[in-house]
């Protein structure tokens, strides 16, 4: 061989061969292992849930057997610290409910509307700047919403309605749905923007406005798409926990009176465990009778969210 | 020849094309309402609390007394948190999204999963303060800890890093990976040194925003017994701890008592604000500079 070429030195093509062979069953236990290990990782998604659905339940059913389960459904007082005790979940439920849909007032009209002007009548440009804006509130975290609805909403209020209880369910209610706008108007907006623009031009070309075109054309054809974006603020608002928590008090109120305070499901169970209930007590196991509930709520709110965009959804 | 008469038809139309106009309006005027109420909320914010931040503030320890309260151990213990929760879902979420992209065989276990995923992601936060309580605090005895929060909150945002890791991974085009196989590479060599270096700024993106989340989330916090009361400064991850949004609470909740500490609040809010609108904008830098298209 001329200049160098092939010398003692170097490594032929066979050692090579060879020297991957010894490591060759290394590699493969790797790869072999290797999808173990990651199927191990992903089952803690299953292993959270089985872990929620587990210690709600079991604790639940040992609050059933003290409570009767009649009892916490139908009961309209709850006084769970008195001599003696009542475990009714009603004004809890009443709480969460009307907090709820005084967000979905605010935040259902707000919100579409603003997915119309986003997907029918703003220009390219606008859209661009004012979705991230949008979507800006959705990032404030909930204790910047309650401390705005404790110290700057509720005053504003009581100025309008001189009844207002300093802690009351309408402040808390209406911020709430300040804070679920941005995620109606944008779910909303990716339905009506997936309607085609064929259909719109038709539409247009029959001589519609574009109120028309929304109206008549782009909501009927994006509707599964709204409601379930509907769906899933309701089911938002049913587990915010620290607006209420902060701007609607503590009163265990069975009422339909927005000044007045009430306590919802989230709250309760704020104050239960902020109490330090001593564990075995019958107000610790309501805690998670009521965290079931909750639960319950929200897991069946976001199913239907879910079959809703799934079994309406109209393709073209 | 007159085919019909113009005057109604006119009327009509003027009629329509003036509700199309007022209702661009409502739209628009909707669409800027979230903004306004934004304007308010800073404006209420920064007014009351700005004046307040000062070096004493920042670094101070808490008191009862507001003009000598500070936020450090708050600040402390918020990155006594982050650093339990980063790894643990990095960890975790990445894991779960390379298996699910590049191992599971598509079929009805990677379904349960998946949807297992989208459902936990429903899961009001307080519930998952309620799993930490139960799980971390009480049956491993881990007691009010940053270890046994960060675990909470990992649990509590994982379900986000899954997702924008999945997306990240499933953006890389396939002729990437086929051609390390192709070069005679194994799958996990492939993973490790195609697939992550490419999915990496996705991923990031996706970890630095749920990570802003975990930051200002309170509810699972208060379930699990996190005091804002005057404990010493958190060392490690086995220390006591309150972070700022709990300060924000507990601050809010007794203005009524003592009306200096609505300003203390604010404040608080302030820095937290300035935190999250850091992180977040270093997510969109990360993603607008890194992210290739292929």
């Amino acid at each position: 061989m001329v200049n160098g070429g092939f010398s003692k030195k170097d490594i032929s093509i066979r050692e090579v061969i060879d020297q991957n062979r010894k490591t060759q069953h290394i590699k493969r236990k790797i790869e072999k292992g290797i999808p173990v290990v990651l199927f191990l990782i992903a089952s803690v998604s299953i292993i959270t849930t089985i872990g929620i659905v587990f210690t709600l339940l079991s604790e639940t059913v040992e609050f059933f057997k003290r409570v009767p389960i009649a009892d916490f459904f139908t009961g309209t007082v709850l006084k769970p610290l008195s001599q003696n005790p009542e475990f009714g979940v009603l004004p809890l439920l009443t709480g969460t409910i009307i907090s709820s849909l005084i967000a979905m007032l605010v935040a259902a009209p707000i919100g579409l509307m603003a997915a119309i002007y986003l997907s029918e009548y703003a220009s390219a440009r606008v859209r661009k700047v004012l979705k991230p804006m949008l979507e800006l509130l959705a990032g404030i975290p909930t204790i910047v919403y309650g401390f705005f609805a404790f110290t700057f909403v509720t005053p504003v209020l009581k100025n309008l309605i001189p009844s207002l209880e300093s802690t009351n369910i309408l402040s808390p209610g209406i911020v709430m749905g300040v804070m679920i706008i941005p995620m109606i108007a944008s779910l909303s907006e990716d339905a009506m923007s997936s309607v085609p623009q064929s259909m719109r031009e038709g539409a247009l070309g029959l001589g519609s406005t574009k109120l028309e075109v929304t109206r008549k054309v782009v909501i009927p054809a994006a509707l599964s798409g709204i409601i379930a974006s509907f769906v899933l603020g309701i089911s938002r608002a049913i587990g915010e926990t620290m607006i209420v928590t902060i701007a609607s008090g503590s009163t265990k109120n069975f009422t339909f009176d927005v000044t007045q305070s009430m306590q919802t499901m989230t709250a309760y169970i704020v104050e239960v465990t902020g109490g330090d209930a001593p564990a075995g007590s019958t107000v610790y196991y309501s805690l998670y009778a009521v965290a079931m509930t909750l639960f319950a709520f929200t897991l069946l709110m976001n199913l239907l969210a879910r079959y809703v965009s799934k079994k309406f959804r109209e393709e073209y | 020849m007159q085919l019909s008469n113009q005057a109604p038809m006119m009327k009509r139309m003027k009629f329509r094309i003036g509700a199309n106009k007022f209702a661009k309006f409502l739209f628009m005027l909707s669409a800027f309402f979230g903004l306004g109420v934004l304007a308010v909320l800073f404006y209420q914010v920064f007014s009351q609390g700005f004046q307040f931040i000062n070096w004493q503030f920042l670094t101070g320890k808490l008191s009862t007394q507001p003009e000598r309260a500070g936020i450090m151990g708050a600040i402390l213990g918020t990155f006594w948190l982050m650093l339990v929760v980063a790894p643990v879902t990095m960890f975790l979420g990445v894991g779960t999204a390379i298996f699910l992209e590049m191992y599971a065989k598509k079929g009805r276990l990677v379904g349960l999963i998946q949807t297992n995923i989208a459902n936990l992601a429903g899961v009001p936060s307080i519930v998952y303060g309620i799993l930490g309580l139960t799980v971390f605090v009480r049956m491993l005895d881990l007691g009010s800890v940053v270890l046994a929060g960060g675990l909470t909150m990992a649990l509590l945002i994982l379900p986000i890093v899954i997702v924008a890791s999945q997306e990240a991974i499933r953006a890389i085009p396939s002729q990437m990976s086929e051609g390390s196989y192709g070069l005679g590479a194994t799958k996990w060599q492939t993973i490790q040194r195609i697939i992550l270096p490419a999915a990496l700024p996705g991923i990031l993106t996706g970890a630095i925003l749920s990570l802003s989340r975990a930051i200002g989330e309170t509810a699972p916090l208060v379930v699990i017994g996190i005091p804002a009361l005057l404990i010493p400064f958190p060392g490690g991850i086995l220390d006591r701890f309150t972070v700022l949004p709990m300060q924000i609470y507990y601050w809010t909740l007794d203005s009524s008592l003592v009306a200096e500490y609505a300003n203390l609040a604010s404040a608080t809010i302030i820095v937290l604000l300035i935190t999250l609108f850091v992180l977040n904008s270093s997510a969109i830098i990360i993603r607008n500079k890194f992210q290739k298209n292929y």
